[in-house]
């Protein structure tokens, strides 16, 4: 950040005059946005469109800016302190002050909340005497300490979420949210495999997820497959939408091949709007099946002549909560599957040979390793698991649609992927519940809730640029007994 | 030229790399033996690299046949797919910048080069995934060779360091061990003793002996370093403007007058055509004129 750089040449003496220039040049930039976006507005009156103007909003959102920006001037210039206290009193007294709109009220209160932020990190980074460099480290082993508590997070974490259903402020909205989580953590560590560990940007991840929740929608629909059949149908479907897209893609690199994932994600949703005989358009595909459980019972109410229900085989009373619970159960399964799966291939040839590929593809072909069958691998096996999570998607919704499967999807996932630190599979956990928990929970606030996943990211990206939790342990040690960590410390110390 | 005596390992015959105009290596032929350290010498530019890459499968020449001998038959060298060379006819190479894997360990960077052999060992992951005992021995042999080659280059106790974070001098030691993990038979080295100091260099010479003494494998090496080139190679190949001036045993070639010409230059009078220095005089009065 520039601020930084100007802040080590920061001199007591304030500028009043440069400062209210700056202020008053973003403030025009403000009115220049503000002014068409804000100030004019269409309205029907009748079948008539005409023009209002909210000239009144425009001025204040202008004057928010100039305002703010003069705090984050007298940030940047060392006197920190008291913008925060100011920006937390305008953050406190717009919550109760009676504004003209809405909107407002939020601009302005979130506005004092990120200056206020900005604050706090100002005023820790001028109490404190470390430099940049020894602040990065600090994180990084702080990344380290997590990676080892992870032992024992990871279990704890696994139980919290078996346990979740059955806890007290469980209610159906709680595990809903949960399930939903846990299908971008799915997503997420199954796009870790391509993107984390073999370093290929993969931008059209969402194709294999529509593959799957289609499979599974299509092969319901038209041959009245059941859903524990048509799971492992929708994986195989979905690696080999992987296998084909990928052996023209992976001989592109960096950027190109980016470019071409995103092309190929949105060719599949294109087809899916348009074959509309086939997959029905852009009106999708309702009446899904649910699954059963086990192909045993079902979870309806009055099951159908001669089979039995739930409820009934367990003698218990029906609930509708027990077909979201069991769902909630299904795709932590599902999930946990994907988990295993790549903790144990890290420490096998294959992955690392993914890792090497993402260190430097050149020295990969001088050791004898094929680089076309690596991405492939990499490619199909993450396409699987995406095809899994995509028909899990279908039977939980019941209906599904091009709709469902927009880019924005796949940039949530690779955001989960990049803000958790790549290929950590606890720091997807940890994004997930940011990127998609927070504006699940702040969903009181319904538009403006994006606001929230913004915020989550420019703090993230200004907290820890490489992602939460990047760090990486070593795949195998040649002296177990210590950890490689505290050696390298060690000898650090020493040299 | 002299003949080197030796069993013939590598032969290269008229490879000629041509990039648009400018032809990079041009018509070299030369035989590399078994167990024998060939040193490729000449001045920068001179197509040492552009002829390594050739070998190794990163350029397809344009014209020239390079033929490894060993058992599994006579390899093409220029006929196989870039990984193939390292895979099938056992040839590796380090790199002039060295290529590590930075952020994965010591350690990693020698397992991932037995790729191939643990590949087969766990059945294309599967036995792996199930944690086979089969794959389990398969992996513990590969350490115990990573250690061997850790030993040999005095990194044991960094085996657990990220490459990385590795001094220069070691970094360009481990690039020599992971090379040696493939178990080649041909050992190709890009400048090993670039940036490294006389100490340094010395434990390379030693290095590259026990190689050829201990591993009983050829070795090719491009240089800079005389020192290093002279005291421990049985064979230097002198390349200059692409094309191979001098080929022989070290003695030979450091007294060749060809050579000395490429490293030293000429005097001024012999650089100049006969008919230029006809010219010479008229040139001289014609500025004078004015």
């Amino acid at each position: 950040m520039t601020a930084i750089a100007s802040h080590a040449n920061a001199r007591p003496g304030l500028n009043v005059g440069a400062m209210l220039k700056e202020a008053g040049l973003t403030a025009l930039v403000a009115l220049a946005l503000t002014f068409p976006l804000v100030g004019l507005r269409t309205v029907d009156v009748g079948s008539r469109l005409t023009i209002t103007t909210r000239f009144d909003e425009v001025l204040i959102s202008v004057l928010l800016v100039f305002v703010g920006r003069i705090g984050l001037i007298l940030t940047r210039e060392g006197h920190a302190l008291p913008v925060l206290v100011v920006s937390l009193v305008v953050a406190v007294a717009a919550w109760f002050a009676p504004l003209p709109s809405e909107i407002l009220r939020v601009i302005t209160i979130a506005g004092a909340a990120v200056l206020a932020i900005r604050a706090v990190i100002a005023v820790r980074r001028d109490r404190s005497t470390l430099s940049q460099q020894e602040r990065d480290r600090a994180m990084d082993r702080l990344g380290a300490r997590v990676q080892d508590a992870a032992m024992w997070i990871g279990p704890i974490a696994v139980v919290f979420a078996i346990a979740l259903p059955f806890m007290p402020f469980a209610s159906r909205s709680v595990v809903d949210i949960g399930i939903l989580i846990l299908t971008y953590i799915m997503l997420g560590w199954g796009l870790n495999i391509v993107v984390g560990l073999a370093g290929l940007l993969d931008l059209g991840y969402v194709a294999f997820y529509a593959v799957g929740a289609y499979s599974y929608a299509l092969l319901a629909h038209y041959f009245g497959f059941s859903f524990w059949l048509c799971l492992p149908l929708a994986g195989l479907l979905a690696a080999f939408s992987g296998l084909v897209l990928g052996f023209p893609v992976l001989r592109l690199r960096g950027d190109y091949f980016a470019i071409v994932t995103l092309g190929f994600g949105e060719i599949i949703r294109v087809v899916l709007l348009n074959w509309a005989v086939f997959t029905g358009g852009p009106n999708g595909i309702s009446g899904i099946p649910r699954p059963s459980f086990f192909g045993i019972a079902d979870f309806d109410r009055r099951p159908p002549e001669g089979e039995i229900a739930f409820h009934q085989l367990f003698g218990i009373a029906f609930d509708p909560m027990h077909r979201i619970i069991f769902l909630y159960y299904l795709i932590l399964v599902l999930a946990l599957l994907v988990n295993f799966f790549t903790m144990r291939i890290r420490k096998l040839p294959l992955g690392r040979a993914w890792e090497a590929l993402r260190e430097d593809d050149i020295a990969c072909t001088s050791l004898g390793i094929n680089r076309t069958n690596i991405k492939l691998a990499a490619f199909t096996i993450a396409a699987m698991f995406g095809g899994f999570a995509g028909s899990f998607f279908a039977t939980r919704q019941g209906f599904i649609s091009p709709e469902s499967f927009t880019f924005i999807e796949s940039a949530i996932i690779l955001a989960i992927v990049v803000l958790g630190g790549m290929g950590s599979q606890i720091g997807v956990v940890v994004a997930a519940l940011i990127v998609i928990g927070l504006p699940e929970a702040f969903r009181e606030l319904a538009e403006y809730r994006m606001l929230t996943f913004g915020m989550g990211m420019v703090l993230i990206m200004v907290w820890r640029p490489r992602g939460l939790l990047a760090h990486r342990d070593p795949t195998i040690l040649l002296h177990p007994r210590r950890s490689a960590r505290q050696q390298q410390a060690d000898s650090e110390a020493g040299a | 030229m002299t003949a080197v005596p030796g069993i013939p390992l590598l032969e290269v015959e008229h490879l000629t790399m041509r990039f648009g105009g400018l032809v990079a290596v041009n018509d070299v032929s030369f035989t590399a033996m078994e167990r024998q350290i060939t040193a490729i010498i000449g001045p920068n530019g001179a197509g040492k690299t552009t002829m390594f890459n050739c070998l190794t499968g990163f350029y397809s020449p344009t014209v020239g046949r390079l033929t490894l001998h060993r058992t599994g038959g006579p390899f093409l060298l220029e006929r196989l797919e870039a990984f193939r060379i390292s895979q099938q006819a056992g040839v590796a190479r380090t790199f002039q910048n060295i290529r590590l894997f930075a952020h994965m360990s010591v350690l990693e960077n020698l397992v991932v080069a037995q790729h191939n052999k643990l590949m087969k060992a766990s059945a294309f992951t599967v036995a792996g995934l199930l944690g086979l005992p089969s794959y389990r021995k398969a992996e513990k042999q590969a350490v115990e060779l990573a250690r061997y080659w850790l030993d040999k280059v005095k990194l044991t106790k960094f085996a657990d360091w990220e490459a990385g974070n590795l001094p220069y001098g070691a970094q360009r030691r481990l690039e020599i061990a992971r090379a040696m993990c493939t178990e080649p038979v041909l050992l190709c080295l890009d400048e090993p003793a670039a940036g490294l100091n006389p100490r340094e260099s010395g434990d390379l010479s030693e290095l590259l002996i026990h190689i050829r003494e201990e591993e009983k494998i050829g070795v090719l090496l491009i240089e800079h370093d005389m020192s290093v080139v002279m005291s421990i190679s049985d064979h230097v190949v002198v390349l200059d403007y692409g094309r191979k001036i001098s080929d022989g045993t070290p003695a030979f070639v450091k007294t060749d007058p060809t050579v000395i010409r490429a490293y030293l230059g000429e005097e001024e009078d012999e650089e100049l055509p006969p008919e230029v220095k006809q010219d010479l005089p008229e040139v001289a009065e014609r500025e004078e004129a004015p």
